[in-house]
């Protein structure tokens, strides 16, 4: 316990730790990465083979039969997130707006706290609200009703990151247009949100991949449909749901099809995610005037 | 910055800065000077802005607070739609609906104890393996990693996130399952199997399956908020706890984690909420057995997985109904997962919790 080897001592130990932390966050990036390359993988290689011109063009066929596709539940999962956006992402920025630039107060609060709530409730839950409030009043299931279920959960999202991305705006930043005489909305709209474009774009990115390849509340809304609908208040096939109804289904031709229909899927989200980061990165997409 | 150097420099403001706000009080001398360009600049702020300013502005605001009031509207709405269907089970069963052990839709006894069970330990499992890993990626990308790899990593874990849950079941289902079934579950009975949680027979799919998919389904969650929390903290911040001769990893827990906690207990809930609702993966690798084994090898059954299973095939408004009610469980559940996630956040910051503005 003498003066002088105290600190080299604890520098040993001060050295171990640094070197364990990092071994220990190097293995952890490998390990979270082996099953991402894993699921693509297996994708790839198991998808492939059945992906063809028919796959892409045609409805399915009765379990039994070889052959046949998923083009309805292609167009269905277009149609349904089309309904989903257009009802999620002006909600969405809008309340984003409201919490960032208004709701300093109880009630943006309140809003923030409902925001959270929504966004942690569970998606199938979802599912049963859009059950309760659309398909058992139209009486039948519909595309509709499934995008006014993806819709709901885009929400939040959507806010949580508008919000985010306008608090990190600096506030010099509205002083300035304040200063000029530009008012408030045009000041939210064209320098703020403008500012925070590429973080909002990427919310709705993030709520968009979120929600395209979600099967739980679609069960009871779409339904499903094994031909063409392109009718907003019918049943719809839609991707996620027919890859769910084939991989639990006893059949090897249609296992087959599940993992081909999973390549399309999420060769529809990675394209549609990387497209958005393409243009943002570009400076293209930026919102206001 | 420049009413320091020369507020009153006739050429200097108006020519660097258009319009600057401060100049206004002191136009009234400037345009004395300047007549012609100083007296248009103000002319123009005078008469386009205060009229008509207003009207949209108030327009603006009230499309915005609507929007705001929509987000509350639906909670309400969804609360009131859950509790308005589950009514008939609620009156049948009470409160024994949740501890009631029996779910039998033939013989009409439900009780979803299995359920809540099945989803506590598999969420709780989840959570084990997912929160040391994505605190790891996080630290990882943000303070070790060189530079050219961090947008690929982080790109490439955002993009776990992107991934549907219903691939992550087909992959576990024709992946993980026969992974765990021939090589990993035979190794866990064989040296922890004097534990208990480890022994039975082994079908790959059960418990493990569905905590080891949600795992890997949380983690993006999780290390992306913790990722941009720490990007957050400054680098001076880092750059003060090294100069005090701190290694790295002490850098790292100093300067960066402890003022990110915050940031990462959000992320850390989050994870939780998705996991307590992760419905497809789970339904498709948990076994759907409503049975409490006290083995992760059996199979079991979560609140979401019952719900997605039995709700188009319910027969009968009671069994509808018993399905709404543990929807309306899995809600209160979130609700107060959220709620405690706020008083937390609350307590660490001591009241101080929104100062990045």
């Amino acid at each position: 316990m003498s003066a002088p080897s105290a600190p080299q001592q604890v520098g040993l130990i001060r050295r171990f730790t640094n070197a364990g932390a990092t071994t220990f966050a190097v293995a952890a990036a490998i390990l979270v990465l082996v099953p991402l390359l894993a699921i693509f993988a297996y994708l790839v290689i198991k998808g492939i083979g059945s992906v063809n011109w028919a796959f892409l063009t045609q409805t399915p066929k009765p379990p039994g039969e070889v052959g046949g596709g998923m083009a309805n539940a292609i167009v269905g999962t277009g149609i349904i997130l089309a309904v989903a956006s257009v009802i999620g992402v002006p909600l969405g920025i809008g309340s984003g707006i409201y919490l960032a630039e208004y709701g300093r107060n109880r009630f943006g609060d309140l809003v923030r706290f409902t925001a959270d709530v929504l966004n942690g409730v569970p998606s199938i839950v979802i599912g049963i609200a859009a059950y309760s409030l659309v398909v058992v009043p139209q009486k039948h299931f519909s595309a509709f009703s499934g995008g006014v279920a993806l819709g709901i959960m885009m929400i939040p999202t959507v806010a949580r990151a508008t919000e985010e991305m306008l608090l990190m705006v600096p506030n010099v930043i509205r002083e300035a247009a304040y200063g000029l005489g530009i008012p408030k909305w045009r000041t939210t709209l064209s320098i703020s949100l403008r500012t925070a474009s590429a973080g909002v774009i990427t919310g709705c990115m993030l709520a968009f991949a979120r929600v395209a390849g979600e099967t739980a509340p679609l069960l009871f809304t779409a339904f499903g449909n094994q031909f063409w609908n392109l009718k907003l208040n019918q049943p719809t096939a839609a991707l996620s749901l027919q890859v769910f109804t084939y991989a639990i289904s006893p059949y090897d031709d249609w296992h087959k099809q599940a993992w081909a229909g999973a390549l399309i899927l999420i060769v529809l989200i990675v394209g549609a995610v990387a497209a958005v980061r393409i243009t943002t990165s570009r400076g293209m997409l930026k919102g206001g005037s | 910055m420049s009413d320091s150097v020369d507020p009153m420099n006739p050429t200097e403001p108006l020519g660097q800065l258009p319009k600057p706000a401060t100049a206004i009080p002191s136009m009234a001398q400037v345009s004395k000077e300047r007549k012609t360009a100083a007296s248009t600049v103000l002319q123009k702020i005078r008469t386009s802005h205060p009229r008509a300013s207003r009207i949209p502005d108030s327009v603006f605001a009230v499309i915005i607070l609507l929007s705001a009031i929509s987000v509350f509207a639906i909670v309400v709405l969804v609360a009131w739609e859950l509790i308005d269907k589950s009514r008939l089970s609620l009156h049948q069963f009470g409160i024994g609906f949740f501890y009631g052990h029996d779910w039998d839709p033939v013989a009409g006894s439900f009780g979803a104890m299995p359920f809540i069970y099945g989803t506590l330990v598999s969420s709780f499992l989840a959570l084990l393996m997912a929160v040391p890993l994505s605190i790891g990626v996080a630290v990882y990308v943000t303070e070790m990693c060189p530079q050219r790899l961090r947008a690929i990593i982080s790109f490439l874990v955002e993009l776990l996130a992107a991934i549907p849950s219903v691939i992550y079941g087909l992959w576990g289902i024709f992946v993980l399952a026969p992974l765990l079934r021939e090589y990993v579950e035979p190794f866990l009975a064989r040296t922890l199997g004097w534990t208990g949680l480890f022994t039975g027979p082994m079908y790959g799919l059960g418990m493990l399956a569905a905590g080891i998919i949600m795992a890997i389904m949380v983690v993006p969650v999780i290390a992306s908020i913790t990722r941009e929390v720490m990007t957050a903290v400054p680098q001076n911040q880092r750059e003060a706890v090294l100069a005090l001769g701190a290694t790295r990893w002490e850098m790292i827990r100093m300067g960066v984690l402890r003022n990110a906690r915050i940031g990462i207990v959000g992320g850390v809930i989050l994870g939780l909420g998705r996991a307590l609702g992760e419905t497809m993966a789970v339904t498709m690798v948990i076994g759907n057995r409503p049975e409490i084994a006290k083995s992760l090898f059996a199979p079991g059954y979560t609140m979401a997985s019952v719900i997605a299973n039995e709700f188009t095939e319910a027969t009968g408004d009671l069994y509808l109904s018993a399905l709404v009610e543990i929807g309306l469980a899995l809600f209160i559940v979130t609700l107060i997962v959220n709620a405690l996630a706020r008083l937390l956040v609350w307590s660490i910051t001591g009241g101080t919790a929104r100062v990045r503005a």
